[in-house]
């Protein structure tokens, strides 16, 4: 019954419907632009809830499709679906979206209801860009993406946001120009734009090459991967903690999507080829951010760099299938690589969003990011330093928390490509503690010498409820990571089954 | 009999005209405007003689049709130009190089 | 029945979870005393079970009980699942946590009596007996690892418990990276399992790993090692950092910034001990390495003499107590290398009763010294303190091996078992332990005598409000005094001798290791070995260990000085504690941030920012000429667009 209701298009429409709501009916009335999203956000996250029941995770491929005609001459259409990634990535950035706006009801002063709108709008793409099953649809959809985040940046940042919005924008908008080449060249070839045809698309090796790299373009910087990784800190440092909450949790997210929805099943024996330096590229970010992000003085810029270096975890577990192929020919540890590498992003998700946020509520307090501005915050806000401690160890990766849950899958999935490979990744365990916690020490550990922390309120009933959704989505999903996992059995399945068959004729 | 050439040879003088009046003329925008309705006429001189010449009317329609957009044009120009003296008291157009890269 | 047991087993487990979680969120709402009300009743719930455990896996010699509580993860064939392995080896271990997590909840409110965040504390020491018992119970590497790590967790946050002190946050910094350290070795270790076994399982690991014994895996190009080792030394790496062996001991001193009951608790008794645990419980897998073995041998020696050798110069009374800890940590390490897990794991539990002893009462001290550690400022502490000083009398006895307690025969047994063992470090081993009897002793009593003895040297204030602890502090040493002093005796025979030991089940120990065969054909009774402890070299020592320490502290207090002057270098060495702080201070610590600083100056900043941004002042630059084009006369334009049009209409004529 479920499945045969347009639940991805409600998730969709619901946000532009209750931002047209917001931009129609509320003319100055902050209160009644904030109660319109929240009640909105909620609504769609029912929808979510429903969708995830009513998803059969026992089938392979898409289900609760639409489509529609829509350029028809292009054979471009309206058509929409969810496998299990897409629907866990769903589920997160409703989760997310959810708690975005209800924090920024709490923090925001300014245009208000233009921010409420934005982020509404921001929900309704990102759901877009994961149910698209065209792949031109999905463009749009990627490209959109852009417009809210760029606003958001730009309107509500801080200093240095004029920098960081047009460093954001050109960066990530240069990757996907390269990207809709490549989606061009696929849909000619298959004389139609639908993803799930590109997969039977025979392609020689030349051709593979070439659409990887332009893919790779799109993808990596999104990520990001180093070296294409510099725009991050920028928009995180200068973006208002919405802002970093949806960079962070939500768009990082799509690049890593894009690398399993397109470049593994499409470009199988490119990315064979190139999974070497990938891999490579992944390690370098773990190790490389790692040890950058251990100097930081910034707080947001300090977990922007840790975003990127878990996000290396994401793009590690992607490509080091093809190695573990090649070492063991072990499938199961190519799942688990896999698996892992999208509990990663769920759980990166999570962990990323919640310091973001409760970096925000420091910087609502004291207007500053810099850490040595702090010191003794636990004293006057214990619940917060409670909830932020879980935030930070998730953060580095303790068992029990999400955060522990896809390191562990990825680190030992590589080991089963080589020992090395294991080892460098494994780093993140000292790495991750030692950035995390030293920031957490000179932040809410020791005296209180300024004067401003000594004036500091705890956390609120709003705040409370945004770090206490996210604390619990964190716990839950470490104690017991089985019925996500088990959501994605099918679609990995098919992503591996796809990756690993080559397409050249030999 | 007048040919179709000496009809052509019109049209191209007056465009030629037309031409020389928007690229030489660097006083007023109102000399701009009319020569662009000359390039018009020029223009529907050529499909008159063309339609007259196939015996085929919808050339002549077609005439019609440049008319009336000429004229809407004209009156959109002639507002824009109003709103540019309100601005700038003056209609020069040596002062009007706001586009300048 | 075994349904039953797996309920118990759970009730067991979460039963502190769920007292920590009441204290710790609603400790405002139930008060202080609620808060130690609820999480005693809990540990004591679980502390009765684990009694009845004991009682069914080691005495009645019930068959091990292996169930799984809910699967965490199935991918394809791969179950990883979290689950509980009740045997005689997990019953005792979880009966000392429990047993001493129980005195310590009492003990601890007298000691936090003052504090403000009474509940917090609570709400620490019960998660922290949670985390241990699913590390002891854990029927898989996953969850062991968890609780390993979660230890790990709840130790940061107790050291760092006074929080606004700089030396707490450091310290349990200290510790939680040091630990991360070992668990980064113990994380590839388990990556290599499941590579190699394709399971997480005690169990399907045990029953495969001698199939595997002749694979060799290739680490480094070109060479081919024994995959046992690897395993085996990777998963040592986690023990190493968690029992705070040579290398990766830096942390334990540094521990002692929290409380004095947690030191009791975690850095004494038991987590510091789930090295030891982990070990014994994977003897299956130690079995097969030989290198391994004697790798581990080497490193428990050199921690159990050197370490204790600092000791000495220690003028805290609680660091003084920690590198004891570490060097008995050395001893049953070095006991493990040998084979003897059973001895080791006996040495631990004797380990945890006098050494959480040792602590409490120094705990006591501490109180009534108003909380100044420096035992300079101490002395004469008997007349003021008799249940404390008689108590910790007999911990430093049984710390130091003295029949007929406990801490005797579990060292004794350990230093026969090591000299037993055939393996190459044997010698070297052998000569450290016993070297390290007398070292036990003289740092041990040094620091009991300054206490005790000798004349009262604190401040007129101090003195005059010296008295004895209060009933929840001392009862706690009393109870733990009976143990220490007693425990070897009667558990010397049944664990180690009975026909049937006791770990039988639970510990393999391949044939060819024979000291623990050995030392069953030498042994005839606990009296026997008492007797016999007079003509035997580690007894001597001791001895020898206390009047050392009684003539240069009690008999002739000027004569350290001297010593101290005549061998400076020694003593500056020593007090410098080897320069493993200095080294770790500006090599580790100082490299790695200038690593980081240069990659992100230099690399980051400079190079591809500079790339970047250099990008974007390229095209600004080729605009800034190219823009002249558009000078805005409409003129301009027409004539463009008019020979553009021209050139288009002769290159379709001509062209």
């Amino acid at each position: 019954m479920l499945t045969s209701l347009p639940l991805l298009s409600s998730l969709i429409g619901t946000p532009c419907l209750g931002a047209l709501l917001i931009l129609l009916t509320c003319c100055n009335n902050t209160a009644r632009a904030k109660t319109i999203a929240v009640s909105t956000m909620l609504v769609s996250l029912l929808l979510a809830l429903l969708l995830s029941l009513g998803f059969d995770s026992s089938q392979v491929g898409m289900q609760f499709v639409e489509s529609y005609d829509w350029i028809k001459p292009l054979n471009i259409r309206y058509s929409l679906g969810v496998d299990g990634l897409a629907l866990v990535l769903i589920v997160l950035s409703n989760f997310t979206s959810f708690v975005v706006v209800l924090a920024g009801c709490n923090s925001i002063q300014a245009k208000v209801k233009s921010y409420m709108v934005s982020f509404l709008l921001m929900q309704s793409i990102m759901v877009g860009v994961f149910a698209a099953t065209d792949a031109i649809l999905y463009f749009i959809f990627w490209e959109m993406t852009l417009i809210p985040i760029y606003l958001a940046i730009g309107i509500w940042g801080s200093d240095g946001r004029l920098y960081a919005s047009m460093k954001f924008f050109l960066y990530t908008f240069a990757g996907s120009a390269m990207m809709l080449i490549g989606l061009l060249f696929l849909g000619l070839q298959a004389q139609g734009f639908h993803i799930a045809d590109f997969y039977q698309l025979p392609l020689s090796a030349n051709a593979q090459t070439y659409l990887f790299l332009a893919f790779f373009l799109g993808f990596a910087v999104k990520i990001p991967m180093w070296p294409v990784h510099t725009w991050l800190p920028d928009a995180h440092t200068e973006a208002p903690a919405g802002g970093s909450v949806i960079l962070a949790a939500l768009m990082l997210k799509m690049g890593a999507y894009g690398f399993l929805r397109f470049s593994l099943p499409i470009l199988p024996d490119a990315s064979r080829a190139l999974a070497g330096v990938m891999v490579t590229l992944s390690l370098i970010a773990v190790i490389y951010i790692g040890l950058v992000a251990i100097i930081q003085k910034d707080m947001k810029r300090l977990i922007a760099y840790s975003s990127i270096s878990h996000m290396g975890f994401v793009t590690l577990g992607c490509f080091v299938i093809y190695l573990i192929d090649k070492q063991s020919g072990n499938v199961a540890g190519s799942y688990l690589a896999l698996e892992g590498a999208i509990v990663q992003m769920i759980s990166h998700g999570f962990s990323s969003g919640a310091l973001f946020v409760a970096i925000g509520m420091l910087y609502d307090r004291m207007h500053t990011r810099n850490i040595n501005d702090f010191g003794g915050v636990a004293y006057r806000m214990p619940v917060f330093a409670a909830l932020f401690m879980l935030f930070a160890m998730t953060n580095a990766g303790l068992p029990g928390t999400s955060g522990f849950v896809g390191e562990f899958m990825v680190i030992l999935g590589s080991y089963q490509a080589s020992f090395w490979i294991a080892f460098a990744a494994a780093m993140t365990l000292l790495l991750a503690a030692a950035y995390t916690l030293w920031m957490y020490r000179n932040v809410f550990f020791g005296e209180i010498v300024h004067d401003q922390v000594a004036s500091l309120l705890d956390v609120n009933l709003i705040e409370t409820t945004c770090l206490v959704l996210l604390a619990l989505a964190i716990l839950v999903l470490g104690v017991y990571p089985k019925p996500m996992i088990d959501l994605l059995h099918g679609s990995v399945g098919d992503i591996v089954q796809h990756a690993l068959t080559t397409k050249l004729i030999a | 009999m007048v040919s179709l050439a000496n009809y052509l040879m019109l049209s191209a003088v007056l465009f030629g005209i037309s031409v020389a009046g928007i690229v030489i003329n660097r006083r007023n925008i109102v000399i701009i405007l009319m020569c662009i309705e000359l390039l018009l006429l020029a223009v529907n001189t050529n499909f008159v003689a063309f339609a007259s010449f196939w015996d085929d009317i919808q050339g002549q329609i077609f005439v019609l049709f440049v008319l009336t957009v000429a004229a809407a044009e004209a009156a959109i120009g002639l507002a824009i130009l109003v709103v540019i003296f309100r601005q700038h008291h003056s209609i020069a157009i040596d002062e009007l190089s706001q586009l300048k890269g | 029945m075994e349904q039953t047991l797996q309920m118990m087993s759970l009730g067991l487990v979460l039963a502190p979870l769920l007292a920590s979680v009441v204290a710790g969120f609603a400790g405002d709402w139930i008060g202080r005393r609620g808060a130690h009300s609820v999480t005693i009743f809990c540990v004591a719930i679980s502390f009765c079970l684990s009694i009845y455990f004991v009682n069914h896996f080691v005495l009645a010699a019930a068959a091990p009980i292996n169930f799984t509580v809910y699967h965490w993860l199935v991918i394809q064939s791969l179950q990883l699942n979290v689950g509980f392995l009740l045997d005689a080896l997990s019953s005792m271990m979880a009966v000392v946590v429990c047993f001493v997590s129980l005195l310590v909840h009492i003990y601890s409110i007298g000691y936090m009596h003052d504090d403000p965040a009474y509940q917090r504390f609570f709400s620490y020491i019960s998660l922290f007996t949670f985390m241990m018992l699913m590390l002891v119970f854990a029927n898989n590497f996953m969850q062991l690892f968890f609780g390993w790590e979660g230890v790990g967790l709840v130790s940061y946050l107790l050291i760092g418990f006074y929080y606004q002190r700089d030396s707490a946050t450091l310290g349990s910094f200290k510790a939680f990276m040091v630990n991360r350290i070992g668990d980064f070795g113990f994380l590839l270790g388990i990556a290599a399992v499941l590579a190699s076994f394709s399971s997480l399982d005690y169990a399907a690991v045990f029953a495969k790993a001698a199939s595997l014994q002749q694979q060799t895996v290739t680490i480094w190009y070109g060479h081919e090692w024994s995959l046992m080792t690897v395993i085996c030394l990777l998963l040592f790496i986690g023990a190493m950092g968690k029992s705070a062996q040579v290398p990766l001991h830096v942390w334990l001193p540094e521990s002692m910034e929290g409380p004095t009951p947690i030191s009791a608790l975690i850095h004494a008794a038991t987590m510091v001990t789930a090295g030891i645990y982990m070990v014994s419980r994977l003897s299956p897998l130690y079995e097969l390495s030989n290198t391994a073995l004697n790798v581990i041998m080497i490193i428990g020696a050199t921690g159990a003499l050197f370490l204790g050798l600092l000791g000495i110069v220690q003028n805290d009374v609680k660091r003084v107590v920690a590198y004891s800890t570490l060097s008995q940590l050395g001893y049953m390490v070095c006991g493990l290398g040998a084979s003897a897990y059973a001895v080791s794991m006996f040495h631990l539990i004797t380990h945890a009763c006098f050494k959480a002893l040792l602590f409490l009462g120094a705990g006591s001290v501490i109180i009534a010294m108003h909380h100044d550690q420096d035992i300079r400022h101490m002395g004469g502490l008997r007349r003021y303190m008799p249940v404390t000083y008689w108590t910790v009398l007999i911990g430093s006895l049984a710390l130091a091996g003295l029949p007929p307690f406990s801490g005797f025969f579990s060292k004794d047994l350990l230093i026969v078992a090591v000299s037993a063992s055939g393996l190459p470090a044997t010698g070297y081993a052998t000569a450290c332990l016993t070297l390290g009897v007398f070292v036990t002793a003289l740092y041990t009593f040094r620091a009991f005598f300054l206490t005790f003895h000798t004349t009262p040297r604190m401040d007129e204030t101090t003195r005059s409000h010296l008295h004895e602890s209060p009933a929840v502090v001392w009862l706690p040493l009393v109870i733990l005094a009976i143990p220490s002093a007693l425990l070897g005796i009667v558990m010397v025979s049944p664990v180690l001798f009975a026909s049937q030991t006791l770990f039988v089940n639970t510990i393999h120990v391949a044939a060819h290791h024979s000291a623990m065969a050995e030392l069953a054909t030498e042994y005839h009774g606990a009296f026997k070995l008492m007797l016999h402890a007079f003509v035997t070299v580690p007894f001597w020592l001791a001895l020898a260990g206390i009047l050392v320490a009684w003539l240069c502290y009690e008999k002739y207090p000027a004569s350290p000085a001297w010593l101290i002057k005549r061998f400076n270098w020694v003593y500056r060495l020593l007090l410098a504690k080897y320069g493993f702080d200095q080294f770790n201070q500006t090599f580790v610590v100082g490299s790695t941030r200038t690593l980081g600083r240069f990659l992100y100056q230099v690399t980051d900043v400079s190079l591809i920012d500079g790339f970047v941004n250099g990008v974007a002042a390229v095209t600004g630059l080729v605009s800034s000429v190219v823009r002249r084009i558009q000078t805005g006369f409409i003129y301009h334009y027409t004539l463009a667009m008019l020979l553009g049009l021209a050139g288009f209409l002769i290159w379709l004529l001509w062209g």
